[in-house]
């Protein structure tokens, strides 16, 4: 039914976790958000914490109209300019669903511990059971409201579960100071803290790290 | 719609016309970058709506290569709307219901400020002319400082400039940080590039080779080198326009040339919409600018690298600054492309600092940033909006 658009982003229309993520950032930081759309985010954070919110987006229509809203937007790509920030210039990096949509999900980690003291991340499950089951039930990748683009045009390059999500944080020496898994409508649900139950029954991953 | 424009115009090359600018006299020696002192100069300026009590909505628009301080109002030289009118004024993205808006003339242009049409001090009566030193950007930063401590402001809010008046901007963001709450360099770049100079050297070369060019000294015969000024202009601007630009303006179509002896090429009747074009651009500017400032002008452009100035690394131009940036670039602009703000932006984001960078897309290439481009307007606006809560002024 819909063309599909160039926005790089598909997962952007779910603006759900942005509470969650809000909620997790405290009064007055220094906050970097990462595809940060139109600024929502940013915007939120500047009225009700005070905090010092900037952000970068690669789609250039979003930028616009977040810098004609008065928000701190720059044009730029998650895989190349996090390089120009100098070490520990924000308390809070935030990726908000974005991961799975870049090219090189280790280094963009990378950079944003390096740039910030925690990073922020929340992405998409594959590991979701609709997703397992669509797969098993009908030998198709699966395509569901979260993966709602066909494999040949989605620009989820990168998508991983909950759990491979544990495993990098542990290769990279990662310490999760918090985590949750959300269900569609981005509530917090009773099997949160079981990270096996959280993979089938999440529908997005969100976590706060640090450096160990 | 296309007109035909009258094409001899720079065949009859008549002196610049003299006008009583508003300006401001600094006496006490001002010593260029060059080393050479100014005994005192002028810097010729405008201003449009109020200044608040606070003194802190003051807005300076810096200007291009051959712009004037007439930002918003008829240019008493051309007759012509403010350059800026759709850009500043009441209800506008600079809005002077709410800022107060200060236009001024570069040190070394020909409307007012000291330049090379300004009388040299040795008690001769000649103008200056080609023996008017070479000055900087940051000469005319630091002139623009001066007027901004004479009109008893602290703390510019805001200083915006496209091209040339980008490169002000920068350097006024580098050179006195804690007297720019926002900077807004648009369509420009923080050094002139090899291919900048090229077309500049080529417009410096048309004027040299002018038969009134008279060394310089034109103005002892009565005469303008007007024809190289005109193709110094024309070639200029073809750098302000882009190839889709003038293929949806003019593509390949001719229309019928003025009889004219001394343009051979109209012998064969007919000549091309662009030619046409262009020979009024060219013949139009030749009675509005000098060509001694011309080419003072265009040597503080090649001149200019900001990052040169503070050791190479541009970051270095910015460190600690509190100043938040826009910076603004067009899609088909190929003088000061999109590349030049991007490496700003990432220079900034180096040293910290809070910037904003947008791209249009448009295909009216460097000139955009005059035109009519409703996105970036609706953007200047936004983003002033947003830095005057954060600066505590009424929104």
């Amino acid at each position: 039914m819909n063309a599909p658009d160039p926005v790089r982003f598909v997962a952007k229309n779910m603006r759900l976790d942005l509470e969650l993520i809000a909620r997790t950032i405290a009064p007055g930081s220094r906050v970097l958000d990462i595809g940060c759309g139109d600024g929502s985010l940013i915007d939120k954070l500047f009225h009700e914490k005070g905090c010092d919110a900037r952000g970068i987006e690669i789609d250039m229509a979003e930028v616009t109209h977040a810098v004609a809203h008065g928000l701190p937007v720059m044009h730029g790509d998650a895989d190349t300019d996090l390089a120009h920030y100098p070490d520990a210039a924000f308390d809070y990096v935030v990726l908000s669903r974005t991961l799975q949509a870049v090219e090189q999900p280790r280094a963009v980690l990378r950079q944003m511990l390096r740039i910030g003291t925690r990073a922020v991340v929340s992405f998409p499950n594959f590991g979701h059971w609709l997703v397992r089951w669509q797969l098993l039930s009908t030998g198709r990748m699966p395509m569901t409201s979260t993966w709602s683009r066909p494999w040949h045009e989605t620009p989820n390059i990168h998508p991983c579960t909950i759990r491979d999500f544990f495993d990098l944080c542990e290769a990279e020496g990662y310490l999760v100071e918090t985590w949750l898994a959300v269900d569609d409508a981005g509530q917090r649900a009773p099997w949160r803290r079981f990270p096996r139950l959280a993979n089938l029954f999440g529908e997005q991953g969100l976590f706060v790290l640090r450096r160990a | 719609m296309f007109t035909s424009y009258a094409n001899g115009v720079m065949n009859r090359p008549t002196a610049l016309t003299d006008v009583a600018h508003t300006n401001v006299r600094f006496d006490e020696a001002f010593v260029l970058d060059c080393g050479t002192a100014l005994p005192g100069h002028t810097v010729a300026f405008r201003t449009y709506g109020t200044l608040n009590s606070a003194r802190s909505n003051a807005v300076l628009v810096c200007h291009a290569l051959t712009g004037d301080q007439y930002v918003a109002e008829q240019s008493p030289v051309t007759g012509k709307p403010g350059w800026w009118d759709q850009v500043v004024g009441p209800g506008r993205p600079v809005d002077t219901d709410r800022f107060f808006v200060i236009g001024v003339n570069v040190l070394g242009g020909c409307m007012g400020s000291t330049g090379a049409r300004s009388e040299k001090a040795d008690g001769s009566g000649e103008p200056w002319g080609t023996d008017f030193p070479p000055v900087t950007i940051r000469d005319m930063v630091r002139a623009q400082k001066q007027l901004i401590e004479y009109l008893g402001i602290d703390r510019l809010f805001a200083v915006i400039g496209g091209s040339m008046g980008g490169m002000q901007v920068l350097q006024w963001a580098a050179s006195y940080p804690d007297s720019v709450f926002a900077a807004l360099p648009i369509a420009t770049a923080a050094y002139h590039s090899a291919q900048n100079i090229a077309f500049n050297e080529v417009g410096r070369q048309a004027i040299f080779a002018d038969p009134n060019w008279n060394n310089g000294q034109y103005w002892r015969d009565g005469r303008i080198p007007a024809r190289g000024l005109a193709v110094a202009r024309m070639c200029a601007h073809i750098t302000y326009l882009s190839e889709e630009a003038l293929t949806r303006k003019f593509g390949r179509r001719l229309q019928s040339a003025r009889k004219d002896s001394a343009e051979v090429l109209n012998l064969f009747g007919e000549m091309f919409e662009v030619e046409s074009y262009l020979r009024h651009q060219g013949s139009t500017f030749v009675q509005r600018f000098d060509a001694n400032a011309y080419l003072t002008i265009t040597r503080a452009c090649d001149y200019f690298d900001l990052a040169a100035d503070y050791g190479g690394d541009l970051a270095d131009a910015f460190r600690g600054t509190r100043t938040r940036f826009l910076l603004a670039s067009f899609s088909s602009d190929w003088l000061y492309p999109t590349p030049e703000s991007r490496s700003i932006a990432r220079a900034l984001n180096r040293a910290g600092a809070n910037v904003s960078f947008v791209e249009f897309p448009t295909d009216k290439g460097h000139d955009a940033f005059l035109l009519d481009e409703p996105d970036f307007h609706r953007t200047l606006a936004g983003f002033l909006r947003g830095c005057a809560m954060h600066a505590g002024l009424p929104v």
